[in-house]
């Protein structure tokens, strides 16, 4: 917002795009009057000639691309952040061209597929909305069942928990998740999972998760089972199996087929191969946003990978989406949305005056459960610390390598510190790997983004004290 | 491998420490990783820089050898000291300039990076540049970097007023030809 009031109080804003290929500029235009450089600095901490210099910068290259990873989703607000870089990118001309546009990365090999076909609870394979009747009565056709068999939208993955609290949810089958690390408020997600009435966890590894389960099947890695990913430049890939799976451990198709099969539902399951799978996926993404019917494994090796939508054989695929500036809309014009400020689901106050951020190291990935078992990975970051900056710790009496006990809304957690010049000095950083007392997420917040349901992991309120070193018997008794 | 070098770009290096497993993994050296890894200053910034020795036209490690355990292949390889000829001196160690050579005190031997000739030799990438996933240590043709990177690679080095020409590049920036290292900045010459 404080960028785009500098692009249009400088008039650095490209008319001709706006006016060719948007609706909603005026009232977005009008929303940024307040957010001169000095209010923003004194909200945001961001000096105003580094915003300033950043809007010039954007606004006058020949080509930008607006980048980010999943922080600035992981907000009670993460919709309107990523609708203001793309009001942004909007209003500079940014957008379906070369070198031009706005992209979050994902943060699995797999998080854009995923969320092209159904595994996002709202969806239809092909992007299609679950509640839309002519989506329904397509996929009910390729699946072979009629379109009131399709159930409507489910719930998300922070919402399911929640679910199981008030009782609605008593059965729960997981594949390859460990929200008992990843999920905001552990503690919860740990009581939601042990109130199930029958809990199954397909995993390649025994996740601090699926030791809650009932039952496990032991399931496959993405170098065991062929299958397609779908990058996040919209590429789909193909990932060939390089090894079996180990023991008695399965591929996860067939782990899923079988169930099927004792359920008494075989005949909708019937593969005896992923390439089957993979080509009634085609099918039923065929004529949705994300169209995968001209996709075939054949012509994936041979082109390093095709680009959706690709609605036949012979279709090139598409490698930029919005060319020219079209989007989706039946109109085609993109829409400039309104981003006003709210604040954090977890506010800071006078108890719990410091911001709280987590995320990750780099030797960890996710949820740990494939890093937090090979040596060298451990060795580098064997325990999750504390980051803080050098005049927080001055102020609090902290110096490197003590112990410090950081408290939020839900717990208390007590970890060594690392003090470092490149955190802020209201917000300290803990990574996320790693499960029990040793878990960031016993201090995070429930709070979701009420559009994409995606919790605000990147903002707790906390406190921060000097802690004795756990084990030394002067850690009050508990 | 034929038409093909090594170019180190620290700046795009992430601190994943894949080159190091990958290198431990090496038969040669079991256990044991060639690779020189620094966070540059933790506390102060998040830079991570990991390379490779940079194997000199004229190594200053065989220059200041006693023993002549040091020798340079016909193809610019720098090899770990002659077992049996190395004394476990260590001025191979104080006197490279890029600070390479290990001394391993059990086996009273140094022991550096080789870049792998054994794997190149036979068609095959070294060890480090098959596994970095930012390319900050990358071995491909000087076409590749010259179309895929902003930056120039250089492989002459001044350590104050000694030249020292690599086998090696370095990935500077555009308006670089040599990398300097003026030994003065790092001095204390009293009160200005």
């Amino acid at each position: 917002m404080g960028m785009l009031h500098i692009v249009l109080r400088d008039g650095l804003e490209d008319r001709q795009f706006i006016a060719d290929h948007t609706v909603g500029f005026e009232e977005v235009a009008a929303s940024t009057v307040s957010y001169d450089p000095q209010s923003v600095a004194e909200r945001t901490g961001v000096p105003p000639d580094a915003i300033e210099r950043a809007a010039h910068m954007f606004a006058e290259a020949d080509r930008a691309i607006a980048l980010h990873a999943r922080g600035l989703e992981h907000h009670s607000k993460g919709v309107e952040n990523c609708s203001a870089l793309i009001n942004l990118c909007l209003a500079t001309g940014h957008l379906g061209r070369e070198g031009s546009g706005c992209a979050m990365i994902t943060g699995q090999g797999n998080g854009q597929g995923g969320r092209e076909h159904g595994q996002k609870c709202d969806q239809l394979p092909g992007q299609r909305s679950i509640s839309d009747p002519a989506a329904r009565e397509h996929v009910a056709r390729v699946w072979g069942i009629s379109p009131e068999e399709i159930p409507q939208a489910g719930l998300t993955a922070a919402e399911i928990m929640e679910a199981i609290h008030r009782g609605e949810i008593k059965g729960l089958l997981s594949i390859c998740f460990n929200p008992v690390v990843s999920l905001p408020d552990s503690t919860y997600t740990r009581e939601a999972l042990d109130k199930l009435e029958f809990f199954g966890v397909i995993d390649f590894f025994l996740s601090e998760t699926a030791q809650h389960a009932d039952v496990v099947l032991a399931g496959s890695l993405q170098e065991e089972e062929e299958g397609v990913v779908c990058s996040t430049e919209g590429r789909v890939l193909h990932i060939q199996k390089a090894v079996d799976p180990p023991a008695n451990a399965r591929g996860d198709a067939s782990i899923v087929c079988e169930i099927a099969r004792r359920l008494g539902k075989e005949k909708f399951f019937p593969y005896q191969t992923t390439r089957e799978i993979f080509d009634e996926l085609r099918e039923a993404s065929r004529g949705g946003v994300a169209d995968y019917y001209g996709i075939t494994y054949e012509r994936i090796d041979q082109e390093m990978g095709v680009f959706w939508p690709c609605p036949s054989l012979d279709h090139p695929g598409t490698p930029r989406l919005f060319e020219g500036g079209v989007s989706m809309h039946p109109d085609g014009k993109c829409r400039f949305l309104l981003t006003p400020w709210r604040e954090s689901g977890d506010p800071v106050d006078e108890t719990f005056p410091l911001y709280l951020t987590t995320g990750r190291v780099v030797s960890q990935y996710l949820s740990g459960s494939q890093t937090r078992r090979i040596g060298a990975l451990v060795d580098q970051y064997p325990e999750p610390r504390l980051e803080l900056h050098p005049r927080l710790a001055a102020s609090l009496g902290i110096a490197a390598d003590d112990w410090v006990s950081v408290t939020t809304r839900r717990t208390e957690m007590t970890l060594q510190a690392s003090v470092v010049k490149t955190i802020r000095p209201d917000t300290v950083f803990i990574p996320y790997h790693w499960p029990g007392r040793r878990s960031a997420n016993q201090l995070t917040h429930r709070t979701l983004d009420p559009r994409s349901k995606i919790p605000e992991f990147k903002v707790s309120a906390c406190r921060l004290n000097k802690a004795p070193r756990p084990g030394s018997g002067q850690a009050g008794g508990r | 491998m034929f038409g093909y070098e090594f170019y180190v770009d620290p700046s795009r290096c992430i601190g994943c420490k894949s080159c190091m497993s990958a290198c431990e993994e090496c038969e040669t050296h079991r256990g044991k990783s060639m690779i020189n890894f620094d966070f540059i200053d933790r506390p102060e910034r998040i830079a991570t820089a990991a390379y490779v020795c940079f194997h000199c036209e004229d190594p200053t490690c065989a220059e200041v050898c006693p023993a002549d355990a040091i020798k340079r292949g016909l193809d610019g390889i720098v090899q770990s000291a002659l077992e049996p000829r190395c004394i476990g001196c260590s001025n191979c160690v104080l006197a490279c300039p890029f600070g390479i050579p290990k001394m391993q005190i059990a086996e009273e031997q140094m022991m550096k990076c080789d870049m792998c000739y054994d794997r190149s030799a036979a068609g095959r990438k070294p060890m480090c540049a098959t596994v970095c996933p930012s390319q900050a240590l990358s071995y491909v043709k000087p076409e590749t970097i010259a179309n895929e990177r902003r930056e120039k690679p250089t492989n002459v080095f001044y350590f104050g007023n000694q030249k020292v020409t690599t086998k090696v590049f370095m990935m500077v920036p555009e308006d670089v030809t040599a990398v300097s290292v003026d030994v003065v900045d790092y001095m204390w010459e009293g009160h200005p």
